[in-house]
């Protein structure tokens, strides 16, 4: 508990250091360069007033959270299934090592001429970062399973499809796990690229609207809420695997 | 209270990546006997027991209760030495229950089976516990009940109690004797244990050192249990162990250059 309680102390006598350093750096440049934090809580009111900074948020939210799922929906199966089957492993590995090579954010325009300029486009990218990393995650994770535990389960009764739903599937819920969160942290990334190509709202819009206006402070905003947001997705998702799945994570 | 099963190896011999680990092994075990494969690090027991339980490719010539063995079966269970065979993820009593569960046997009398088997390894007290939080003998104690639950006709086991320390061996070992009783099926169990072998065995297969490794010797022993070590008959069967397999030692040892005269002699 104690320790707990040091660590919060901890993390707020940094921000305070930060932030201080922040104001410092303020005085001895412009505004236009870098805007003080009290002008840059001032702009986080003023878009917070006329809705703006909501609905960026939300917009963003919302084609991260939906990209996100979709993602991990469709990666970790395909991830078990390739982990699994070697010729099926196989037979897929020619893209996959094309693939891994190519950022995301090379695709932005691809998305817009095929998908439009629509929110199909931003969830598209995003769901294609996350399914990247949840399925090489998850291949090895399958790859990575006990084999002393497959031949205890075999010995036991198990057949194939048991074994992949009651051995290899537990397994590898930690390598799963930790896919999902390293998505997460790149759909951030995925997004704001996207917004700033294309898109009428949303954090990366913002951001670049505000190069338009020259509000240097807007954009501090925007990057403030793009950290916020994805701590508190970070910390969602880690107290939902805490809830959820702790009987799979390794204690040690 | 189930019933054993034979086990009977014809000419058997094993190639693993190239390497004829052992070669034409003739040995015939009766229903409900405890059979200890004793012998040096490397010399295929291992190999042999993972063979009868159906992990290699077999070819034929591995009968159980007389039929071919072609893969793994809830009739041979198998114990591991190392109990990173149990499932982190279940409690101790989901891993019981584990092999209940897939041949879909209901609720009720699941519980039943998995409460009657942990008490027999009393674990009764610990079943609720993930096998993280236990210790290392506790964990033996849930593969062993992990396996009977099944009610196997045969139990390999690979030296199960290796990993641990030298008291909490001795526990299990008495245990074990218990239990082999009260279950009545054929063990094979795998030391390089020599003591471990005298006090469970009705038989002791001594093997040559490796590679292409075979039966040296075949030792049966007819004391009462449970066993006594300071019995004279215990401790010449000992002296006569110890040199069958030092001797392979040595031969291995004088094969890598590295025995001196004295340790030959």
């Amino acid at each position: 508990m104690s320790s707990g309680l040091n660590r919060i102390g901890m993390a707020a006598l940094s921000i305070l250091c930060g932030l201080f350093l922040w104001k410092i750096a303020s005085q001895y440049t412009s505004p236009l360069f870098m805007p003080s934090p009290a002008a840059t809580l001032d702009a986080a009111k003023e878009l917070m007033q006329d809705g703006t900074l909501v609905r960026a948020l939300i917009a963003s939210s919302a084609r991260i959270a939906t990209g996100w799922a979709l993602g991990v929906a469709v990666g970790i199966p395909l991830g078990i299934v390739m982990g699994r089957f070697a010729l099926f492993r196989q037979f897929l590995d020619p893209y996959i090592e094309f693939f891994r090579f190519i950022p995301p954010i090379a695709f932005v325009t691809l998305a817009v001429i095929w998908l439009g300029p629509g929110e199909s486009a931003k969830v598209a990218l995003i769901f294609y970062t996350t399914v990247f990393i949840v399925t090489l995650n998850t291949i090895a994770g399958v790859q990575a399973v006990n084999p002393l535990r497959l031949r205890a389960a075999a010995s036991l009764g198990a057949g194939p499809v048991q074994l992949l739903t009651t051995v290899i599937l537990p397994s590898t819920v930690p390598f799963m796990v930790t896919g999902a969160r390293i998505a997460m942290g790149n759909s951030f990334l995925t997004v704001v690229s996207a917004e700033i190509v294309s898109a009428e709202n949303g954090l990366g819009a913002l951001i670049w609207t505000a190069r338009n206006f020259a509000r240097t402070e807007w954009v501090f905003v925007g990057i403030l809420a793009l950290g916020m947001l994805g701590y508190l997705f970070d910390r969602v998702l880690r107290i939902a695997v805490a809830l959820l799945l702790r009987r799979y994570q390794p204690t040690t | 209270m189930t019933t054993g099963s034979s086990i009977a190896l014809n000419q058997l011999s094993l190639t693993l990546d190239g390497n004829e680990i052992v070669t034409r092994i003739d040995l015939h075990i009766a229903a409900g006997e405890f059979v200890c494969l004793l012998g040096p690090s490397g010399c295929g027991k291992s190999t042999i027991l993972n063979a009868i339980a159906g992990f290699l490719p077999s070819s034929g010539q591995i009968r159980v209760a007389d039929k071919p063995v072609s893969g793994p079966g809830v009739d041979r269970g198998v114990v591991f030495q190392s109990s990173e065979a149990l499932f982190p993820w279940l409690t101790v009593r989901e891993n019981v229950e584990y092999g209940p569960r897939l041949r879909g046997i209901a609720d009720r009398q699941r519980a039943e089976l998995a409460d009657h088997y942990l008490s027999l390894v009393g674990l009764s007290h610990a079943a609720e516990k993930f096998p993280d939080a236990l210790s290392g003998g506790m964990r033996q104690r849930a593969q062993i009940a992990r396996v009977l639950v099944n009610e196997p006709s045969v139990v390999l086991m690979d030296e199960p109690f290796g990993a641990l320390d030298a008291q909490t061996r001795e526990v299990l070992q008495r245990e074990l004797d218990r239990i082999w009783r009260a279950t009545g099926c054929t063990i094979v169990f795998v030391t390089h244990d020599i003591w471990e072998s005298i006090l469970l065995a009705d038989r002791i297969v001594t093997m040559t050192a490796g590679p292409r490794a075979t039966i040296k010797t075949i030792e049966t022993i007819d004391l009462p249990h449970p066993r006594d070590p300071a019995d004279p008959s215990s401790l010449a069967l000992y002296r006569r162990l110890r040199d069958d397999i030092g001797a392979e030692v040595t031969r291995v040892l004088r094969a890598q250059g590295l025995a001196s005269e004295e340790i030959a002699a």
